[in-house]
C-alpha cells in the first residue's frame, strides 16, 4: 500500500503546538514537579530517537540494530564539542548539529553493508557495529574510557527538547512524502520489483540511514546535555532493546506511532520505578502481551491524521446513507 | 604453554559451539531469532546451581551429582521452553517475523529479571561438578575438567547429529526447516516439530550451561546476555540453520577469544576483532560460511 499521503502538515503540527503551550504553562507557573518535568523531557528526546529508528526499521523495513552506535557517536561528539569548543549556552544549536552530523557521517558508512546483506545477516552486522562502537569507547582514554565523560554542561531544557522534536517531525514528514520516502516504502514491500521500476535502491538506502542516524545523533546529544554525563555502558544491550521496544510498540512506519511508543514506554518505565527490578519483569510481560494482541504495534502504519480523515469520512458517509434511506422510505 | 592455549581454545570453542547449536535449533527450524534463549541459559545455570548444592548435601559422588543435576535442570528448562513457545510464540505463528522477535525480547527480559529477583543480584559460585584432578600431558599439567568439557561437548554434538540425520523426528525437523507448507503436505505436524526443537534447544543449552559452569564457576543473573549474543553471532557466521556451521562459528569465536588477547595490547579489543571478522565474512559471503545461497525469487 504505497499511496501518497495528503500533506496534512498543519494537522500534525497543531497538536505539537498545543502540547508546547501546555508545557510552557506547566513549567513557567511551576504546576509540575521537577521529576515529572524530567519524564517529559525523556519522552521528548526518546521520541526523536524512535523517529530516527523508524526511518530504517519502519519505513525501509530493515531489521537494524545500529541505533545504539549512532546514539553513542552523537552523544560523544556533542559532549566533546561542548567541552572543548562550544562552551557558551547560546552555542547549543551548534552542539546539537555537530552531534547529529557526526552520527550522520557514520550512518552513511553503515548504509554500505545494507546494499548486499539481508535480513538476519544485516541485523548481525548492525549489532556488531553497535557493540564495536561501545567497545571502542570503553578503551579510548581521551573520552575517559569506561568511566565516560563527566561534568558536561546541562544545556538541555524542555524547550530545546520539544523544539527538536518538532523539527524532527517536520523532517520525517517532508521526507516520507517526497520521492525518496515513497521509494523507501517501495523497497520495503518488494526490493526486486522496485528495482524494476527504476527505484535507485542504493541511494534511497543511503539517504534513509543518513537521516535516521542524524535524528538519533541529535537525541543522543540532547540526552548527554540533560544528564550532564555519559558512559559507554549506556549504549549497549539495554539501549538496543529499549529502542526496538519503543518502535515496535508504537508501530512501524508511523510518526504518531513513534511518539506514542516512546511516551508509553517511558511513562511505564518511570512509573514502575518503585517496583525496583520487578519493573523489568512487568515490562517484559506487558511487551509480550501487547505483541500478541496488537501484532503490528499500537498504530501499525497509520497516522493520527489518517484517523481524523477516517472519522470525517465516516460521518459524511453516514449522513449520505441517511439521506438515501430517507429518500427510499418516501 | 602452547598445548595449554590449544586446550583453552578447544574448551571455549566447544562451549560456544554447543550454545550456538542450541540457538540454531530453534533459529533454523522455527525461523525465529529467539532473544529469550539467553535467559533459558541463565535459568539452566541457576537450576544447576541449586540442584547441585542440594545434592552435594546428600552425597559426595561428583559424577552422580553432575548427571542428576543436569537431568533436573534439563527438565526445568524444557518446561520453560515449552511454556514460552505455547504462550508467547504460537499465537504469532502467522504474524510478521519482527513481532515475534519483539515478543521474544519481552520474554527474555521477563525471565532474566525474574531470575534476578528470585535469586538475588549477588554473583553465585557453582560447586565443582567435575572432580578436581590434574593430569600431565608432555610435561604440562592440565586440569581434568577442561578435557572432560571438550569430550562431553563432542559426545553431545555427535548424538545430536545422529538424531537429526537418522531418526524420523530428525527428518521431520529438516523438512520443516526447508519448507513448512510442503512439510505439511507430507503429513508432518509442524507445530509438534517446532515444540521438539524448543525442547532440544533447551536441553543443549542446559548441557552448555553445565560446561560453562564447570569452566568459569562464578556467574550472575546476566550470564545469558553475552552467551546469547555470542551464540547468535556464531550461528550467523556459520550459516543459519546449519549445525556444522554453528560448530564452525563457535570454534572460530573461541579461537578469536583465545588468540586475540595474546596478540593485542588490550584484551578487551577482542570483541572488536570478533565483530570485525564477522562483518568481513558477511560482506564477502552474505549467507555465512556454510550457508546456502538462496536463489532470489521474483
Amino acid at each position: 500500500m504505497i499511496t501518497k499521503r495528503k500533506n496534512h502538515l498543519l494537522g500534525d503540527v497543531i497538536p505539537v503546538i498545543i502540547i508546547a503551550a501546555i508545557l510552557i504553562v506547566l513549567k513557567e507557573f511551576k504546576l509540575i514537579s521537577t521529576s515529572r518535568l524530567l519524564i517529559l523531557q525523556y519522552i521528548g528526546l526518546y521520541s526523536i530517537f524512535v523517529l530516527g529508528i523508524n526511518m530504517v526499521n519502519g519505513y525501509l523495513g530493515i531489521f537494524s540494530l545500529a541505533h545504539a552506535g549512532f546514539m553513542a557517536s552523537g552523544a560523544y561528539a556533542a559532549a566533546i564539542s561542548s567541552k572543548y569548543f562550544f562552551k557558551e549556552s547560546w552555542m547549543f544549536p551548534l552542539i546539537l548539529l555537530f552531534g547529529g552530523l557526526i552520527a550522520m557521517l557514520i550512518g552513511l558508512i553503515m548504509s554500505i553493508p545494507s546494499f548486499k546483506a539481508k535480513g538476519d545477516y544485516l541485523a548481525i552486522i548492525t549489532l556488531g557495529f553497535s557493540l564495536i562502537v561501545q567497545s571502542f569507547l570503553q578503551n579510548w582514554r581521551f573520552v575517559g574510557a569506561s568511566k565516560g565523560i563527566n561534568n558536561v554542561a546541562k544545556f538541555t531544557n524542555i524547550y530545546w527538547v520539544y523544539g527538536c522534536l518538532l523539527f524532527a517531525i517536520i523532517i520525517v514528514r517532508k521526507f516520507i512524502n517526497s520521492k525518496y520516502g515513497r521509494s523507501l516504502k517501495a523497497i520495503r514491500e518488494d526490493q526486486v520489483a522496485s528495482e524494476l521500476v527504476s527505484v535507485d535502491v542504493k541511494r534511497a538506502k543511503t539517504i534513509a540511514f543518513a537521516v535516521s542516524a542524524f535524528l538519533i545523533g541529535i537525541s543522543g546529544a540532547l540526552l548527554v546535555h540533560l544528564l550532564g554525563y555519559t558512559s559507554p555502558s549506556a549504549y549497549g544491550y539495554t539501549n538496543i532493546v529499549d529502542g526496538l521496544v519503543m518502535v515496535y510498540l508504537g508501530g512501524m512506519g508511523s510518526i504518531t506511532g513513534s511518539i506514542v511508543g516512546a511516551t508509553l514506554w517511558q511513562i511505564l518505565i518511570q512509573t514502575l520505578k518503585n517496583l525496583g527490578t520487578w519493573r523489568w519483569v512487568v515490562g517484559g510481560g506487558l511487551l509480550c502481551v501487547i505483541m500478541i494482541f496488537l501484532t503490528n504495534g499500537i498504530f501499525g502504519n497509520k497516522e493520527l491524521s489518517d484517523a481524523i480523515h477516517a472519522i470525517r469520512k465516516y460521518f459524511s458517509r453516514s449522513k449520505t446513507n441517511k439521506t438515501i434511506s430517507e429518500e427510499t422510505t418516501k | 604453554m602452547l598445548l595449554q592455549q590449544f586446550i583453552n581454545f578447544l574448551q571455549l570453542g566447544s562451549i560456544y559451539a554447543l550454545a550456538a547449536i542450541s540457538f540454531s535449533m530453534v533459529y533454523g527450524i522455527a525461523g525465529l531469532v529467539n532473544f529469550a534463549h539467553g535467559s533459558v541459559f541463565t535459568i539452566a545455570m541457576y537450576l544447576l546451581f541449586y540442584a547441585s548444592t542440594l545434592l552435594f548435601k546428600i552425597t559426595s559422588a561428583t559424577w552422580g551429582v553432575f548427571v542428576l543435576s543436569l537431568m533436573i535442570a534439563s527438565l526445568g528448562t524444557s518446561i520453560v521452553a515449552i511454556l514460552m513457545e505455547r504462550i508467547a510464540y504460537k499465537p504469532l505463528r502467522n504474524a510478521p517475523p519482527i513481532s515475534v522477535v519483539v515478543s521474544s525480547v519481552g520474554v527474555g527480559m521477563l525471565l532474566e529479571y525474574l531470575a534476578l529477583n528470585l535469586a538475588g543480584s549477588k554473583a553465585k559460585r557453582m560447586p565443582n561438578l567435575i572432580p578436581d584432578i590434574t593430569i600431565d600431558i608432555a610435561g604440562t599439567t592440565i586440569p581434568l575438567f577442561k578435557i572432560m568439557i571438550i569430550v562431553i561437548a563432542f559426545i553431545a554434538m555427535i548424538i545430536l547429529s545422529l538424531l537429526v540425520r537418522k531418526t524420523q523426528l530428525g527428518v521431520a525437523m529438516r523438512a520443516v526447516s526447508q519448507d513448512k507448507t510442503a512439510a505439511a503436505f507430507m503429513g508432518i505436524d509442524s507445530n509438534r516439530v517446532i515444540t521438539y526443537s524448543f525442547i532440544f534447544g533447551a536441553v543443549l543449552a542446559t548441557i552448555a550451561a553445565g560446561l560453562y559452569g564447570s569452566a568459569y564457576s562464578i556467574f550472575a543473573y546476566n550470564v545469558g546476555d553475552t552467551i546469547n549474543w555470542w551464540s547468535f553471532i556464531a550461528a550467523v557466521l556459520g550459516g543459519i540453520g546449519s549445525i556444522e556451521g554453528a560448530v564452525l562459528g563457535g570454534f572460530i569465536l573461541g579461537g578469536i577469544n583465545v588468540i586475540a588477547p595474546m596478540v593485542l595490547p588490550v584484551s578487551s579489543y577482542k570483541d572488536i576483532v570478533a565483530f570485525g571478522v564477522l562483518i568481513f565474512v558477511l560482506l564477502i559471503k552474505p549467507t555465512g560460511l556454510l550457508g546456502k545461497n538462496a536463489a532470489e525469487k521474483v
